[in-house]
C-alpha cells in the first residue's frame, strides 16, 4: 500500500531516544510513505513505546530529527509542533479518555480546540466517529462505564475526530480477546481504506502483524537499534537472524517445548 | 507433581552401609503442611563419606523437598562429604541444579550511592526542579495573559464545578475552623485584657487578628490540605492514565486545560472564604466575650467595626488571593510532576500540601514586612 512514488509522510533521521540519560535507542532511521500499514515491533522493553513518545513529541530525542510531510518535527518550537499535531491522532494502550467527559465529549474536545464548527456540528461529527466504531448509542456514558475494549474504540474515535494524515497506535490490542482484536483490526483495516490514513503501530500481536502490516520494522534491546525492515511475511521466510525468526516464526509455526 | 490433597505425611529415613548413609524421603511434601527440616547431619553416624538420596515413595512433593535437600546439599558441601541426589525424580533435580546456580550466580544489586553521588543527584535534581518550577509559572502566567482573547475555549464548566469543589462544598470545614479559631483568641486575650480592666479591647484584638492574620491562613491552610491535595491527586493521577499524554498528542496545553480553571476557581474563591472565615471568627469572639466577659454582643459588634479598618480588610483579603494561587500552583505543579504509579499520585498529593504550606508562610512574612513597611 505504500507509494514509493510520493515523498515519505514520516522521515526519522538519526534518532537517539531515551530517559533522564539513560540511552534506550540509537541511531534509528526510517521513512514512512502515505496510507502505508507501518509496524514497530519487537520483544518486552526493546523501546518500541518509547520510540513512538519520540515521535510524536511526548519525549525530546537526545539527538537526530523526526520530519513530517518533510515539515521539521523534534527540532520545532512548542507552538509550531502544536500545530502540527492536529494532523496526528493516537490511540494510547489504555485508551486514555478523560474520564469527567463523556465519550461523545472526548471525541468532541479535539474539534473544539483546533476547528471553528458550531456546537451542534461538533457534536453531530462525535456522534458520527463513535458510531464509526460501533459505540452509537453509548456517547452520554462515562469511560468508567464502559469495558476495556470499548474505550479501546472510543480512543479511537478520538484519534479520528480531526481526520487526521496520521494514526499512531501503541499496543492497541492488549488486553483485548481474540474476537475485539479482530474487530479492531477490520476497524483499522477500514479506516484505511475510506480516509487513506497513514497507520503507525507499536505491537507485538503476531496475528495482527501478519494480517496488516505493509512493511514492519523489528527494535531489539541488545543493539540498541533496527534489526530488520521490510514485509513481516518475507522477514519471517527469509530473514537469516535467529532474533528475527525466533520472534516472527513463533505466530507461524505450533509452539514447542525445547530441549 | 499433582494438587491433589495430601495423603501421608512426609517422612524421611536414614540407613547406614559404613560410611555411606541413604537417606529415603516418602509421602506427600507440601510447603504449606507440615514437612521435616535437614538438621544438619544431627542424628548421622559419624564419620559420613556419603550422602545418597532415594525417592523412597514420594507422593506429591513441592519446592518444601528441594528446600529441604538443597539444605542438605550445603551441609555436605561444607562439611567436605560428598552428596547423591540420582536418586530423586529427575524433574527434582533440575530444579535443585537451578536453585544451586541461582544461589551462587545471584548478584547483589547496589543501591546506595557515595556521599560525594548522592549530593551531585540531589543538587542536579534540585536544579531541575527550580527549571520546571520556573517554566511551569512561566506558562501559567502566558497561559493566564492569553486568556481574555481566547475566552471563548477556556474550560468555564470546568472552572465552575472547581470553584463549587473548593468554595461551597469548604464552607462546613471553613466555618467550624474559623469560630473555633475566634473562640481561642477571643480567651487568650480575655485572660489578659481582664486583669487591667479593658474586657472591650477583646473585639479589637479578635477582629484585628482575624481580618489581618488568622482568617486569611486558616483558609490557606484548609484549603492547602483539603483543594491543594485533591489538585494533585487528580492531575498525578491523570498523568499515570496517560490522560494528560493525550492532550498534549492533540496539542492541547495541560495548562490551559486543566491549570488555569483550578488556579483561577481558587483566586476567586479564595477572598470569599477568607470573608466568610473573617465573620464566623468574629462570631465566634463575640459568643466568648458575651458569656465569660458579659459584653453585649451589640457593643462587641461596635467595638470590631471602630477596631478594623477598609484597609485592614483589604490587606487580608489580598493575601487571601495570593495563598489561593499558591495553592493552585503547587497542587498543580506536584499533579504534573507525579510518577506514574499509586505511590507516585500519593506523594505528589503530601508535596502538593507541604509546598502549598511552606509557600503560604514564606508569602505572609513577605507580605508582613511589606506592610509595615508601607505603612498598611
Amino acid at each position: 500500500m505504500a507509494h514509493s512514488n510520493t515523498p515519505p509522510v514520516i522521515e526519522v533521521e538519526h534518532l537517539e531516544c531515551g530517559y533522564a540519560g539513560t540511552v534506550v535507542l540509537k541511531d534509528i532511521n526510517f521513512s514512512v510513505g502515505r496510507s502505508e500499514m507501518f509496524f514497530i515491533i519487537g520483544g518486552s522493553g526493546c523501546g518500541k513505546s518509547t520510540l513512538l513518545r519520540h515521535l510524536v513529541g511526548l519525549n525530546q530525542p537526545a539527538r537526530g530529527t523526526v520530519r513530517f510531510f518533510g515539515r521539521p518535527f523534534s527540532d520545532a518550537d512548542l507552538a509550531t509542533r502544536r500545530l502540527q499535531l492536529k494532523n496526528f491522532g493516537m490511540l494510547f494502550q489504555s485508551g486514555a479518555l478523560w474520564t469527567s467527559l463523556t465519550l461523545r465529549e472526548n471525541v468532541a474536545l479535539p474539534l473544539e480546540e483546533h476547528t471553528t464548527l458550531s456546537r451542534r456540528e461538533i457534536a453531530e461529527i462525535a456522534t458520527l466517529k463513535l458510531a464509526q466504531v460501533g459505540l452509537g448509542g453509548f456517547e452520554d456514558h462515562y469511560p468508567a462505564e464502559i469495558s476495556g475494549g470499548m474505550k479501546k474504540r472510543a480512543g479511537l474515535a478520538r484519534a479520528l475526530a480531526l481526520d487526521p494524515a496520521i494514526v499512531f497506535f501503541d499496543e492497541p490490542w492488549s488486553g483485548l480477546d481474540p474476537v475485539t482484536s479482530r474487530r479492531l483490526d477490520e476497524l483499522i483495516r477500514e479506516i484505511r481504506a475510506t480516509f487513506g490514513t497513514t497507520m503507525v503501530i507499536v505491537s507485538h500481536e503476531l496475528a495482527s502483524i501478519f494480517d496488516l502490516a505493509d512493511r514492519v520494522i523489528m527494535l531489539d534491546a541488545g543493539t540498541q537499534g533496527i534489526i530488520a525492515e521490510g514485509d513481516p511475511r518475507r522477514l519471517a521466510a527469509e530473514s537469516r537472524d535467529p532474533r528475527v525468526k525466533e520472534f516472527l516464526q513463533r505466530g507461524t509455526q505450533p509452539y514447542t517445548v525445547p530441549a | 507433581m499433582s494438587d491433589e490433597p495430601p495423603s501421608s505425611a512426609a517422612l524421611v529415613s536414614t540407613r547406614a552401609e559404613g560410611d555411606r548413609i541413604e537417606v529415603s524421603l516418602a509421602g506427600e511434601w507440601r510447603l504449606t503442611g507440615s514437612c521435616p527440616e535437614w538438621a544438619d547431619g544431627r542424628g548421622l553416624p559419624t564419620p559420613v563419606a556419603t550422602l545418597r538420596f532415594r525417592d523412597g515413595g514420594l507422593g506429591y512433593w513441592d519446592t518444601s523437598l528441594l528446600l529441604y535437600v538443597f539444605d542438605a546439599q550445603e551441609w555436605c558441601r561444607t562439611a567436605g562429604i560428598a552428596c547423591d541426589t540420582a536418586g530423586l525424580p529427575e524433574k527434582a533435580r533440575a530444579l535443585l541444579a537451578q536453585l544451586g546456580t541461582s544461589h551462587t550466580s545471584a548478584v547483589p544489586h547496589e543501591r546506595t550511592d557515595s556521599f560525594l553521588v548522592m549530593t551531585g543527584l540531589a543538587t542536579r535534581q534540585a536544579w531541575a526542579n527550580l527549571n520546571d518550577i520556573l517554566h511551569f509559572v512561566g506558562e501559567c502566567a502566558l497561559g493566564a495573559a492569553s486568556l481574555p482573547r481566547r475566552s471563548k475555549k477556556f474550560r468555564w464548566r470546568d472552572c465552575i464545578d472547581q470553584m463549587q469543589e473548593c468554595g461551597a462544598m469548604g464552607l462546613p470545614i471553613v466555618s467550624l475552623i474559623s469560630f473555633l479559631v475566634g473562640l481561642t483568641l477571643a480567651y487568650q486575650a480575655a485572660v489578659e485584657l481582664r486583669q487591667f480592666g479593658a474586657d472591650i479591647f477583646v473585639a479589637d484584638v479578635v477582629g484585628l487578628s482575624t481580618v489581618r492574620e488568622m482568617g486569611p491562613m486558616m483558609v490557606a491552610v484548609i484549603l492547602a490540605g483539603r483543594t491543594g491535595a485533591a489538585f494533585a491527586a487528580t492531575l498525578g493521577n491523570m498523568k499515570a492514565n496517560e490522560e494528560i499524554d493525550a492532550l498534549e498528542t492533540l496539542g492541547i496545553s495541560a495548562v490551559d486545560f486543566l491549570v488555569l480553571p483550578r488556579l483561577l476557581a481558587l483566586g476567586l474563591m479564595m477572598p470569599l472564604l477568607a470573608l466568610y472565615a473573617n465573620c464566623v471568627g468574629i462570631l465566634g469572639g463575640m459568643v466568648v466575650a458575651a458569656g465569660i466577659l458579659q459584653i453585649p454582643p451589640s457593643a462587641y459588634w461596635i467595638e470590631t467595626q471602630g477596631a478594623i479598618s477598609l484597609s485592614d480588610l483589604n490587606t487580608g483579603l489580598l493575601k487571601a488571593t495570593t495563598f489561593g494561587l499558591l495553592i493552585g500552583l503547587s497542587g498543580c505543579l506536584r499533579g504534573l510532576q507525579a510518577d506514574r504509579s499509586a505511590a507516585g499520585v500519593g506523594r505528589a498529593a503530601t508535596s502538593a500540601v507541604v509546598t502549598a504550606i511552606l509557600l503560604i508562610i514564606v508569602a505572609d512574612s513577605i507580605y508582613a514586612v511589606l506592610f509595615h513597611i508601607l505603612g498598611v
